[in-house]
């Protein structure tokens, strides 16, 4: 028999409000094949815009089908980054924490970086100001492109259907 | 009757008259064909007797944890006894895993290649290889991680072929090497390493070899230790041989022959399955991190005294059929230090993580190996490919670098919604409390307190990672009971508390670390090291997460702690928040070592000196702003969390009447607001920032260890450095 889950149980997993021992069960059991598809529709169902959603990207993100073509990058807010192969945090707002005093804020003394050695770069949406991404990186170091999916082979090969147009 | 062989009388031990070396290369001629184990096209013997299939593993899988547990009763020492850092695991006559015990999983895959090395050597026919024979590997350019991880291996025999390898490993107290401990940090070559087992016939006849057993007893600092270790491993491998060759008797020779060929395919296909299940296909990208400072350090050769930030980028690709690549292009040069790992190692890690996050079943083998595709750099420290190179501690270069592993493997959870196997990266395991001396006992003596194996674990999607649990290395992660340690060490505990403001802040927080207060006790002399990050964070966390706290060092040499307690005044058992230090408060001393220099050789502790012991939290997963601010409230009441943090990480205002902390859940929505008001005024375009760090690039305005690193790793990675000089628009002969 095919493991699957009731809607509220997902929305409670997203929500954080789903006990550890439910959580346990869920990790310890067969996955549940139409959960890409439960997750996506949960999902698309609570974002205020029109967009489908292609692929979830992280808490707030997700790489959404626009009416015009584009593949893009779009904040739960609604802000679009663009196209989903180039890295969004080109079009983020950052803030670098690379003096002690803004590390303080957030580690006691003697247990954050020293800010020769690395900085912490946080990208924020530039439309709710969401803290999306954290760098830990030495100064320099070029921004990091974290996650290039292959759409249309998770569609077409994985899924067993085309990429929507 | 035993099989006896000799130089003169080696003869084929392999299947059909054909000889071991000749069955390896046909298993390899036959995957490189067909892309299955073995060449094994249709799991007939699973199809068509599915219940005997699985009673064969599950047999083979209950000897082995069987053998594990007898085996922890043999030992003597308090890291294999109370941490379990030992497993087992049996093999195919070729080497590879069929099934593994639980433990230090790390090592199902460095023993088959430890066997393979055997076998391409052609031992079979010197120094010959039979019925009863003890074969001994620690050496990580052969088939390990580090020499500490002693492995044992027996041949299993039926009638005169080979039918499979028993092997079995733990991770040693003290191995002999330039100073004291399990994981030295002094090493710069591998002659100091220590003890040096590069896969030797150590024993006969089911007996070790006397010349074997003495020559250890005298190159080891924990010479009881050791002796016991060994006969558990044996004990061990004996117990497993007994069980396969009951196994045999019972089901066939055939029918075990086939079975753990389709044993193997059956994990490889399984292991694509799972990552087409789970993942998305595409390609993933993360950088790791791991520094050390020697370079005022005069008890190393003078080519040694450096600071160094070592480059570990981990890119995974995903393919169509599911294989899983792993490339660490772009690391920078090895060393000379001993952080230094080799590919069987490097590989070995990959197990850990995918044990635990991919196949975190019992099913898992070989098999596995065969759907990934690994690169390892040549002459870089994940791929030295020098054997003069040191890898005495090469955990601390290893375990940040997959730390990588963890968030790419999340990212794919997350987007097929799989959110309850999401995982922010896991705390590095230190501080490594270790050195040796004269003991309680007045005996020479050396630790490795594995009380590091309790680190935070990372922040899941929806849940905080869990405190002071696990150890990445082995999913049974202990810290061991105080006084176990106290029986070993010259030190008593002082103190063992939660160590507040270690977890990585986020929405979820990382798990939140421990520290140790200890006081040298009844030793005329101890030399002592830490072992921790320090100077930058090996990672960051997931979506907003941030790292965990770094460690520190503070350590009270001389200190007025017999007039504190002959007055009868408070003493500290613990250092809490380092900004109002209970140490600090209690007691003053003539040295205070307190400072971010947490990789250190050993030094000095007399009577009465105080070493802290800081470990690690995990990683935090999300928008602090976004924590529930009940959560904030219940970390400060039960001393996770500085009060003052809530407000600058988390935006949550409190209140406080007697001891119960609550949150003003409208002072706090004004300041969550307040902080977003500040990031929209106090962030800028990345087109912007970018245009300041190329600047600062071009006029090479950083630290001698970071260009150090850049140049390394552009020296080293053609394709790093074109990506390096594209990012930043430079000339194309531009370098650091």
């Amino acid at each position: 028999m095919t493991t699957s889950y009731p809607d509220r149980q997902i929305e409670d997993l997203i929500d954080g409000k789903l006990p550890f021992s439910e959580i346990h069960k869920m990790l310890s059991s067969f996955k549940d094949p139409a959960r890409f598809d439960q997750y996506v529709a949960i999902m698309q169902g609570r974002v205020p815009w029109e967009d489908t959603i292609l692929l979830p990207y992280g808490v707030h993100l997700f790489i959404v089908q626009r009416p015009d073509g584009q593949r893009v990058v779009k904040c739960d807010c609604g802000h679009e980054f663009g196209d989903y192969r180039t890295n969004w945090k080109e079009s983020a707002l950052v803030k670098v924490r690379d003096s002690e005093a803004s590390l303080l804020e957030l580690y006691q003394t003697m247990t954050h970086c020293d800010p020769e050695w690395m900085e912490l770069r946080e990208f924020f949406c530039p439309g709710c100001v969401a803290l999306l991404e954290v760098e830990a990186l030495p100064p320099g170091y070029p921004l990091v492109f974290d996650f290039l999916p292959d759409l249309e082979t998770f569609y077409r090969d994985w899924l067993g259907r085309e990429l929507p147009h | 009757m035993k099989a006896v062989r000799t130089l003169e009388t080696a003869a084929s031990i392999g299947w059909n008259g054909t000889s071991l070396r000749a069955m390896l290369e046909a298993n390899e001629e036959a995957f490189a064909r067909t892309g299955r184990y073995a060449g094994v096209e249709a799991l007939e013997l699973k199809e068509r007797e599915p219940i005997l299939y699985e009673k064969i593993f599950s047999k083979l899988r209950g000897a082995l944890v069987t053998a594990r547990a007898t085996a922890m009763n043999i030992s003597a020492s308090p890291i294999v006894k109370e941490i379990g850092e030992l497993c087992f695991s049996v093999y195919t006559p070729e080497g590879d895993s069929i099934a593994l015990s639980t433990g230090i999983i790390v090592h199902v895959h460095t023993m088959s290649d430890a066997i393979k090395y055997m076998i391409r050597e052609d031992f079979e026919n010197n120094p010959g290889i039979a019925d009863g024979d003890i074969f001994i590997n620690n050496d990580p350019h052969i088939g390990d991680v580090h020499n500490a991880d002693v492995q044992t291996l027996v041949p299993i025999f039926h009638d005169d072929a080979i039918i499979g390898w028993a092997g079995g490993v733990t991770h040693e107290i003290d191995i002999g090497a330039l100073t004291p401990g399990s994981v030295p940090v002094g090493p710069t070559s591998r002659f100091e390493d220590g003890i040096d087992v590069p896969a030797l016939k150590c024993g006969a006849n089911d007996t070790l070899f006397r010349d074997h057993e003495l020559r250890c007893a005298k190159a080891t600092r924990a010479p009881t230790f050791w002796k016991l270790d060994e006969k558990a491993r044996i004990a061990g491998n004996h117990l497993i041989r007994r069980a396969v060759l009951e196994l045999v008797e019972e089901i066939g020779l055939d029918t075990y022959k086939k079975a753990i060929r389709e044993i193997i395919e059956e994990g490889r296909r399984s292991f694509l399955q799972r990552i087409k299940e789970l993942t998305v296909p595409g390609r993933y990208r993360s950088t790791a991190f791991s520094t050390y400072g020697f370079s005022g350090e005069e008890r190393l050769p003078a080519h040694a005294r450096i600071d160094c930030i070592a480059h570990m980028p981990l890119e995974m690709t995903i393919e169509r059929d599911g294989m899983l690549g792993l490339s660490m292009e772009g690391a920078d040069k090895w060393g000379y230090h001993s952080m230094n790992c080799t590919p069987s190692g490097m590989q070995g890690a990959v197990w850990v993580v995918l044990s635990q996050l991919v196949v975190p079943n019992d099913k898992v083998n070989d098999g596995a190996y065969y759907g990934t595709r690994q690169y390892y750099p040549l002459g870089s420290w994940a791929n030295p490919g020098d054997p003069s190179v040191s890898t005495g501690i090469a955990w601390l270069f290893l375990i940040p670098s997959f730390t990588s592993l963890v968030k790419h493997l999340s990212r794919a959870f997350q987007a097929r919604g799989y959110l309850e196997d999401v995982i922010a990266p896991y705390g590095v395991t230190g501080n490594v409390f270790q050195g040796g001396g004269l003991d309680q006992y007045g005996a020479q003596s050396a630790t490795t307190n594995f009380e590091f194996g309790c680190a935070g674990t990372g922040a899941g999607f929806c849940r905080d990672g869990l405190d002071f649990a696990a150890a990445v290395w082995n999913p049974e992660g202990d810290m061991g009971e105080v006084e176990i340690w106290e029986t070993v060490e010259p030190f008593l505990y002082l103190g063992r508390r939660v160590k507040p403001n270690t977890a990585g802040p986020g929405k979820f927080r990382g798990g939140a670390g421990i520290e140790s207060l200890k006081m040298a006790w009844n030793t005329p002399h101890y030399e002592l090291q830490n072992i921790n990050s320090g100077k930058a964070f090996e990672n960051s966390g997931l979506w907003g997460g941030y790292p965990n706290a770094t460690g520190y060092r503070k350590n009270l040499k001389r200190n007025n702690l017999a007039e504190v307690v002959a007055a009868r005044k408070p003493y500290p058992v613990r250092d809490g928040d380092t900004a109002a230090s209970e140490i600090d408060r209690c007691l003053t001393a003539e040295l205070v070592q307190y400072d971010d220099h947490t990789v250190t050789l050993p030094h000095a502790f007399g009577e009465r000196d105080l070493y802290l012991s800081v470990q690690n939290g995990g990683k935090g997963l999300g928008d602090p702003l976004e924590r529930d601010p009940r959560s904030v409230a219940e970390d400060v009441a039960t001393g996770f969390l500085s009060e003052r943090f809530a407000k600058t990480t988390y935006g949550v205002v409190l209140t406080r009447a007697n001891d119960d902390v609550d949150v003003d859940m409208e002072a706090t929505a004004a300041e969550r607001a307040s902080m977003r008001a500040t990031r929209r005024a106090e962030a800028r375009p990345v087109s912007e920032w970018r245009k300041a760090q190329r600047e600062r690039v071009l006029r090479g305005d950083m630290i001698e260890p970071v260009r150090r690193m850049y140049r390394s790793a552009m020296e080293l990675s053609t394709a790093f450095a074109d990506e390096f000089r594209a990012f930043h628009e430079l000339p194309d002969d531009y370098t650091l």
